[in-house]
């Protein structure tokens, strides 16, 4: 059985947030990953970023398509809609959503299989429309509800639990984002959660669609010598390039930032990122050169990892649609229906 | 020449005119003036397009019915046919009634080609007496079409002011277009006025017979009432023939969808990536509160199969048209058929079955897409509405649509905040009111609303399962769900006398060629009832019909029967009752051919 309502345990002395929320009220069902599943620590850090941003529970949306990191919607923010569309097609789902109510934060989790293969098409659709959502894909290079078939993610040479040896190219979802005009594009590893909560407060504050690849190891099927998406191979070749602090509107910018390599991106609802480069020559403002490097850097071994490009001038779905302000789906009727004159007048174009 | 001898053959109000043409010169709009003109003159008209899978340069016809009677079908007949394309010339020629016309464009001298004794030629140098007077190729290409325009006035007596009014209207803002228009005009009348004996015995009289209705096609009406219902959505991926509805929506929202301090939009068009994106859109505004729809045709339907099955089994409302066209695979994009019927009814894997509704005309498109958004938020599910070709892309001739001001849209059982307020628990997929229908929350409304969609295995209250009983409990809902939606589909369109055994039963665009049928079989002694369902599942008036008579003839556009195998899958229906009528060529049904077809059976059974 892969449902287990998860009993509330909390004690009065949990710190609260600013609406008076412990982070228990952030969480979900009892998770039926494997122990060790990379995915249950991005739920983690999922539940730390909620709570921490003041979100109030039931304003979050969570979607996902199929497989293993489309079940995790279901382990956080229990008092938060959520839908698990079929394979591969949520991000039509989130646009749909997005388009009838702009005004609740969208979170989109999905899988290496789910928007690197079967929905390649619908991922890089959302992106390209820029709707404004969280677009978390757990990157495990793996199939692990059917067992072990190597994904779209896994790396050319690599090889499989039973040895065998993948002899294709991967699609990374960081560079095709990169290629194709990606306004928020980040790298995280699930087993550093430091860097992972700011990122995905980021982007979940982002106006547009926030891209975030968390390589997210499967105990499972893919943690072995050999794999290039194991926690030892991961851990030994991240390469932090571009740090995010996440600054909420309430504090001041200036008394945090001090060092000279900081750059302030101000976030629509008066937040700030502040851009930290840890690598002296990554510019995570310009999108050749974030390419040029990451690519680079892939082509040695290395895995990229941080707040890779941020353009927080891009206008996203409905600004690109200019639809009005507030939620389609709450506009009065009258509003939407002419009414009998109007018919009637339409009707004489008709004669 | 003389058209002397054919005064025995006056159709006055009653033929057909056929235009046979290469598509891309801009004939539509020719074509589309002289219907109109007919129309605007109180007489009965419909006009059906037959147009190729291609931009430029491919045969294309255009047919007008004129019909005193208000027959709106095709007729199976030609009387006046306007040959504007020397490729089709033969087959052209060779579809005309004995005794009827062929006007064709005499620059080129053609008669040794047209050999037909018993049709009058009709040579009218068309393209010389355009060259002549305009200077532009563009203008010679497309004045060639309303110069016939202007010859066809003359000859079957269509009032010349009529036509002048229309052309005022319809360029307006282009008074060097009125002109031109006018001007050959003028030469097609002057010419046919001077050579040929007008009027000829096939002619208008002015009639007053047109005056509650209007001349509109199916996918402009359809999209109307996407507007009327409060739709604000629309997702889809181009498609032949259902592309024009969304062009009409978008027409419609630019006018009537906009707030009028900051302009912006009312509503929100996606052009999706394709079938799947489209549905899987439509599915996601509807689970979040918004009313959506997507136009699509057969090939779309089929890529929309798993959505739908998730959209059934996690009770999402959605609205989907379908404008069938010819199948199976890319088949005839351009000719109609009624062949989604049975994909329709089952879409997608397992057990699921869908909410259909059949218009049977443009104006039926209208109140139908009112009525689908209605049900898929009562019934919470995806509703289909199966128009086709036929109706979706031609014009018709149907009364005129009327709106009730205080109508206010069923937007189902929606739990509201103050509701979620007292509520301690929320089970999503409990039936508390014994209909089949669950409560449903929209998302960000209130803590107490949430739960968790999911096309796998649920339970009542909304949690993943695999337990049989469980799983089987919201299966079996479902069914009762389905069951209570026969209420609730609009009923079946009946016309029966008490004591005939013998019966029609249709279904959408056939229903224009079995009424005039009927009347042509009535008047040689053959009186049948009719039925044409409206909606699936079929309710208990389907299912009287069916028991109290004993013969019944399934007429529908396809080759396997659809239309009858549903009614043998879902009703008590007896198998050696029904005899099917079945026209699936791709051009739309006539009544010509029922009649042939009903008339033959029942001659075969008699002498049986």
């Amino acid at each position: 059985m892969s449902f287990m309502k998860k009993p509330k345990v909390s004690h009065s002395g949990l710190p609260r947030n600013e609406l008076g929320l412990s982070i228990r009220d952030y969480e979900g069902s009892m998770s039926t990953l494997c122990a060790g599943c990379g995915h249950d620590s991005v739920t983690a850090a999922l539940i730390q970023a909620i709570w921490e941003l003041n979100i109030q529970p039931h304003r979050i949306v969570k979607m996902s398509g199929i497989g293993c990191s489309s079940k995790t919607p279901a382990y956080f923010v229990e008092a938060a809609h959520g839908i698990n569309a079929v394979h591969g097609r949520m991000p039509s789902i989130a646009t749909g959503a997005n388009a009838a109510n702009r005004s609740l934060h969208y979170i989109g989790i999905s899988g290496d299989g789910d928007s690197l293969s079967i929905g390649l098409g619908q991922f890089v659709h959302a992106l390209r429309r820029n709707i404004n959502m969280l677009y978390l894909i757990e990157n495990n290079g793996v199939y692990g509800l059917t067992k072990g078939q190597f994904s779209a993610s896994a790396d050319q040479g690599s090889t499989a639990k039973k040895g065998e040896v993948n002899r294709q190219p991967p699609i990374d979802p960081v560079t095709l984002a990169l290629a194709l005009g990606g306004s928020f594009i980040a790298r995280g590893f699930s087993g550093d959660k430091d860097q992972l909560v700011p990122l995905i407060k980021a982007g979940l504050m982002h106006n547009g669609f926030a891209l975030l690849d968390v390589l997210s190891p499967c105990v499972t099927f893919n943690d072995h010598e050999g794999s290039t998406k194991s926690y030892a191979h991961t851990r030994h070749f991240d390469l932090p390039a571009a740090q995010a602090d996440f600054i909420p509107r309430k504090i001041p910018i200036q008394a945090v930032t001090a060092g000279g390599e900081a750059i302030p991106v101000a976030l629509h609802d008066g937040s700030t990122v502040i851009l930290k480069k840890v690598a002296k020559d990554y510019n995570p403002m310009n999108r050749e050169e974030a390419y040029q490097y990451i690519q680079k850097h892939r082509d040695g071994g290395e895995i990229v990892t941080g707040l890779l490009y941020i353009n927080e001038d891009q206008a996203e779905f409905h600004a690109l649609n200019d639809t009005v302000s507030g939620a389609l789906r709450d506009l009065p009727y009258p509003e939407l229906c002419p009414g009998a004159a109007v018919l009637e007048e339409i009707q004489q174009l008709y004669r | 020449m003389c058209l002397a001898g054919e005064c025995m053959n006056a159709h006055a109000n009653d033929f057909v005119i056929k235009i046979a043409n290469v598509n891309g010169t801009g004939s539509a709009s020719a074509n589309g003036l002289l219907m109109k003109a007919i129309f605007r003159m109180g007489i009965p008209v419909v006009g059906k397009n037959f147009f190729p899978s291609n931009i430029q340069g491919l045969p294309t016809w255009y047919e007008i019915r004129v019909s005193r009677d208000g027959y709106l079908a095709r007729s199976g007949e030609v009387d006046v046919l306007v040959a504007m394309n020397a490729q089709t010339y033969a087959r052209d020629l060779a579809e005309i009634r004995s005794g009827g016309y062929f006007l064709y464009d005499s620059t080129w001298p053609r008669e040794a080609e047209l050999a037909r004794r018993d049709v009058t030629l009709i040579g009218i140098p068309l393209a010389k007496l355009v060259n002549e007077a305009f200077n532009s190729p563009r203008a010679r290409i497309l004045m060639k079409n309303i110069c016939y325009v202007g010859a066809l006035a003359a000859l079957l007596a269509l009032e010349p002011d009529v036509l002048k009014t229309l052309l005022t209207e319809i360029y307006a803002d282009k008074p060097k277009l009125i002109a031109d228009n006018l001007r050959a005009i003028e030469l097609g009348y002057q010419y046919a006025t001077r050579h040929f004996s007008c009027p000829l015995p096939v002619r208008l009289e002015r009639m007053n017979a047109t005056a509650d209705f209007i001349l509109a096609d199916g996918n402009t009406l359809a999209a109307l009432g996407c507007v009327y219902a409060g739709a604000t959505l629309g997702a889809w991926y181009p498609i032949t023939p259902s592309t024009s509805l969304m062009d009409a929506f978008k027409d419609f929202c630019e006018r009537y969808r906009k707030d009028p301090v900051s302009g912006q939009r009312r509503y929100c068009i996606v052009q999706a990536e394709d079938e799947l994106a489209a549905i899987g859109m439509v599915l996601g505004a509807g689970w979040n509160g918004a009313r959506a729809f997507t136009p699509t045709s057969g090939p779309g339907l089929s890529l929309m199969n798993e959505f739908l099955g998730f959209g059934y089994y996690a009770e999402i409302p959605a609205v989907i048209f379908d404008v069938q066209r010819a199948g199976p695979s890319t088949g005839m994009p351009t000719r109609t058929q009624q062949a989604d019927l049975l994909l329709a009814a089952y879409a997608s894997h397992g057990d699921t079955r869908h909410v259909l509704l059949f218009p049977a005309n443009p104006a039926e498109c209208f109140s139908m897409a009112v009525t689908a958004f209605d049900l898929a938020e009562r019934l919470q599910t995806p509703v289909m509405v199966l128009s086709d070709l036929d109706i979706g892309m031609n014009d018709w001739m149907v009364p005129k649509l009327s709106w009730d001001d205080h109508r206010m849209p069923d937007r189902g059982k929606v739990c509201t905040p103050d509701e979620l307020r007292d509520l301690t628990l929320f089970h999503r997929y409990t039936d508390r009111d014994g209909d089949g229908i669950p409560q449903r929350t929209l998302p960000g409304v209130h803590p107490s609303g949430a739960y968790f969609t999911r096309g796998s295995g649920h339970s009542a209250r909304g949690t993943y399962t695999e337990d049989a009983d469980e799983y089987q409990e919201v299966l079996d809902r479902l069914g009762r769900k389905h069951d209570y939606a026969k209420t609730l589909v609009p009923a079946p369109a009946v016309r029966r006398k008490e004591g005939l055994t013998s019966g029609v039963i249709s279904i959408g665009s056939c229903d224009a060629a079995v009424l005039e049928a009927l009347d042509r079989l009535a008047g040689e002694g053959i009186e049948l009832n009719y039925l044409r369902v409206r909606g699936f599942p079929f309710g208990s008036e389907v299912e009287k019909f069916l028991e109290q008579h004993t013969q019944i003839f399934v007429v529908e556009q396809n080759r396997d029967a659809q239309l009858k195998s549903l009614l043998l899958l879902e009703t008590g229906a007896v198998r050696d009752r029904l005899t099917s009528i079945l026209h699936y060529g791709g051009m739309p049904i006539d009544s010509r051919f029922i009649v042939s077809e009903i008339r033959a059976v029942l001659k075969a059974g008699k002498a049986a």
